[in-house]
């Protein structure tokens, strides 16, 4: 824990009401590394994402976002949509929100909504049709036919995203997130819903996400085995707080961690403890 | 109701079924109309309460039920969107693809030589420019409702502010016509702006009252500020539409005597038609643009999931303002038109019912959908007309057609979507993936 750290979650604290979800909770995520968040459920894992990503305003405590440039962002003062858009802090949801209508290219465009909005004048330019757009849009095809490639999805370019199946709108979902040009990528359970063929493929999107593009990645997750096989850090959540963190392998091994997922459910201990050996 | 489609697969049991919903129907006819039709009361000559039953009438009526039900059922999976593909025979099939290819060009010229061929016939020409005017709003809302999923019910506000812009500067200063249209433009977008901030936050039903409200305070000020907008009197004597500085009138000076020509009053009309055909062209035009743009993708993402889009940093309050203002605008030039045909403008003019009748339009073509819309205009303001011969019964015939064509194709006329951008080949998406929006 003494790399380079891309984002540095200091004693928050997320209050519904009366009920204290997240409470004093602090941990780091270092720059090109996958991060973990993990716990029982009900621990808090979402409400974290959801403060960090902007839809909701912490109670107390401090989200800092350091850039590669050196700039450190507040992201707990930036609300909605100005962190993916400034802080460049993209996110998936548990529940895949893709637009259903639109077509898979479509959904990749929208996501470079602000740089194409940029270059087509705030629409002025684009209405009369100005090359500068034109090429700004060319590169926009482009970048999401790339994305498209990656998530192995180009031959379906141009169906519906709502005609996927499960599986393939997940990735679809990731393609998307990646084609805002994240510093730091936020991933919702995105092995929720995968057959063990699926989850296998959606590590090594992953971790080539790390390793090529050296995208940070933060992510939730239930399935042990995509956890366990590509985090380079994890954090455990119950309650509310953290319990535990460390490499996967001292997360493992850690009695905390095991009396958490032991009370809370049983076959989850029982993959936490066999998962690796 | 729900899955009509296996109905259609399998027939045998779909007759089963099909008198069960009959005799249901019929049954809850019976029940509604035995106290309203079965029974009549009345006060007797010395006050008493008299009654007497008509069943014969009830039986009837019952009867009408249950043979309509059965009607409908089997027309709609005749005709209606599931049974569809099934149904229809290949050769038909793309005989209709032909058709739809073709159809939007024929349309265009048809559009184009309606005053060549209707020339000497005034009542045609004035309801085809009435029916362009309202493709033009409807394009305009289509903007708001179809493209950006914002439910809109006080459009006829911005065609309001449209008209009064043109009516109170021309008669009021003296400003022709072509400056005041985009004035009018302007000043309505600006209202569209006005009204979009107060109501970012909601969403449907909500949406749908504060822009009806809206909609109404616009009007009720424009009756009640006498000093500015002649109140229930209305504006009148605004200036006719010159032909780029050159009347359109008997005189020295106007258009027939520099051609040489003999005068007609057809040729104010004629001009009118091509300046709203114009007009409706050019909405057509940008809204079909910037669909392509980024800010048009960002309208339907927004339609389709607003979560989503903050989430990949659109900025959903500018978005949606920007769709207010586009759709105001557009709702502004149509109603500047509006002042300049008429001659008089008064607030009877913009009533609830226009903004009912232009959303009826958009909806009944199909949300989104620039042909759809026209089709649906054509429909709505050409149909009106053509049952005029039916008097009384005019609107029941009107409801009745619209009920049929919400039940045979509930997400209206042209009911998918076509792509922004494709790949390798633009495919239509299917209405029933696209959302309608959440307000």
């Amino acid at each position: 824990m003494n790399g380079d750290k891309i984002l540095t979650v200091d004693r928050l604290t997320m209050r519904f009401g009366g009920i204290v979800a997240v409470q004093d909770l602090s941990f780091d995520a270092e720059r090109k590394k996958i991060t973990a968040l993990i716990g029982p459920n009900g621990a808090g894992k979402t409400t974290v994402f959801n403060c960090i990503t902007g839809f909701y305003k912490p109670s107390a405590g401090a989200i800092r976002l350091a850039h590669d440039d050196g700039r450190v962002i507040a992201l707990e003062r930036l609300n909605d949509f100005r962190i993916a858009k400034q802080a460049k802090v993209a996110r998936t949801f548990q529940n895949i929100r893709l637009f259903p209508g639109m077509t898979a290219l479509e959904n990749l465009m929208v996501a470079q909504h602000n740089a194409l909005m940029r270059a087509s004048g705030f629409t002025l330019l684009g209405l009369v049709g100005a090359p500068g757009y034109r090429d700004a849009e060319k590169r926009a095809i482009d970048l999401a036919t790339d994305w498209l490639r990656r998530v192995n999805l180009l031959d379906r370019a141009d169906d519906a995203a709502g005609n996927f199946a499960y599986g393939d709108q997940r990735r679809l979902e990731i393609a998307r997130a990646m084609c805002t040009e994240p510093a730091l990528l936020c991933l919702d359970e995105p092995a929720a819903g995968l057959n063990a063929r699926e989850s296998a493929a959606l590590s090594e999107l992953l971790l080539s996400i790390r390793n090529e593009l050296g995208t940070s990645i933060l992510l939730i997750e239930h399935d042990m085995s995509v956890v366990m096989e590509i985090s380079d850090h994890i954090v455990v959540m119950d309650h509310g707080v953290k319990i535990a963190e460390g490499t996967p392998r001292e997360v493992r091994d850690d009695p905390k961690v095991i009396a958490a997922y032991l009370g809370a459910d049983e076959e989850e201990a029982v993959a936490v403890m066999e998962s690796g050996t | 109701m729900t899955a009509p489609s296996t109905n259609t697969a399998k027939p045998a049991t779909g007759i089963l079924a099909l008198l069960k919903t009959a005799f249901i129907n019929a049954l809850v006819a019976l029940v509604l109309f035995s106290l309203m039709v079965g029974i009549r009361t009345e006060a007797g000559s010395s006050g008493q309460l008299t009654y007497w039953t008509r069943f014969g009438e009830l039986a009837s009526l019952v009867a009408i039920v249950f043979g309509g039900s059965i009607v409908i059922e089997l027309l709609r999976q005749w005709i209606g969107p599931t049974g569809a593909e099934k149904l229809v025979p290949p050769a038909l099939q793309s005989g209709m693809s032909l058709i739809g290819r073709y159809l939007t060009p024929a349309l265009l010229i048809f559009t184009l030589l309606v005053p060549v061929i209707f020339y000497d016939q005034r009542y045609i020409l004035d309801l085809a420019i009435l029916v362009l005017t309202y493709v033009m709003l409807g394009w305009g809302l289509n903007v708001v409702v179809g493209l950006a999923g914002l439910l809109d019910l006080g459009y006829v506000a911005f065609y309001a502010v449209g008209a009064y812009s043109y009516g109170l500067l021309a008669t009021n200063f003296g400003w022709s016509f072509w400056i005041c249209l985009p004035l009018a433009g302007i000043l309505a977008a600006f209202w569209g702006v006005l009204l979009g901030f107060p109501v970012l936050r909601l969403r449907g039903d909500y949406l749908a009252i504060v822009t009806l409200a809206f909609g109404e305070i616009i009007r009720l000020v424009i009756i009640n500020w006498q000093e500015l907008t002649g109140g229930p009197n209305g504006v009148s004597g605004i200036p006719r539409p010159t032909f780029f500085g050159i009347p359109l009138d008997n005189s020295d000076e106007g258009f027939a005597a520099r051609l040489g020509i003999e005068y007609s009053p057809t040729h104010r009309i004629v001009f009118l038609f091509y300046l709203i055909l114009a007009l409706a062209l050019l909405t057509n035009w940008v809204t079909i643009r910037l669909r392509r743009l980024p800010i048009g993708r960002a309208w339907e993402a927004l339609r389709e999931d607003e979560v989503a889009c903050r989430a990949l940093g659109i900025n959903t309050t500018t978005t949606k303002l920007t769709a207010f203002a586009t759709g105001a605008m557009f709702g502004g030039f149509a109603g500047a038109f509006f002042a300049t045909r008429q001659g008089f403008i008064s607030p009877e003019s913009f009533t609830f019912q226009e903004s009912a009748l232009v959303l009826a339009i958009v909806v009944l073509g199909g949300m989104g959908s620039q042909l759809g819309v026209a089709l649906a205009a054509l429909a709505m303001i050409g149909g009106f007309e053509l049952f005029r011969g039916l008097e009384t019964y005019r609107m029941l015939v009107f409801g009745m057609a619209m009920v049929l064509i919400m039940i045979w194709r509930p997400r209206g006329l042209i009911g998918h979507r076509a792509p922004t951008v494709f790949l390798t080949k633009a495919q239509a998406i299917s209405s029933d993936l696209v959302k309608e929006g959440h307000g």
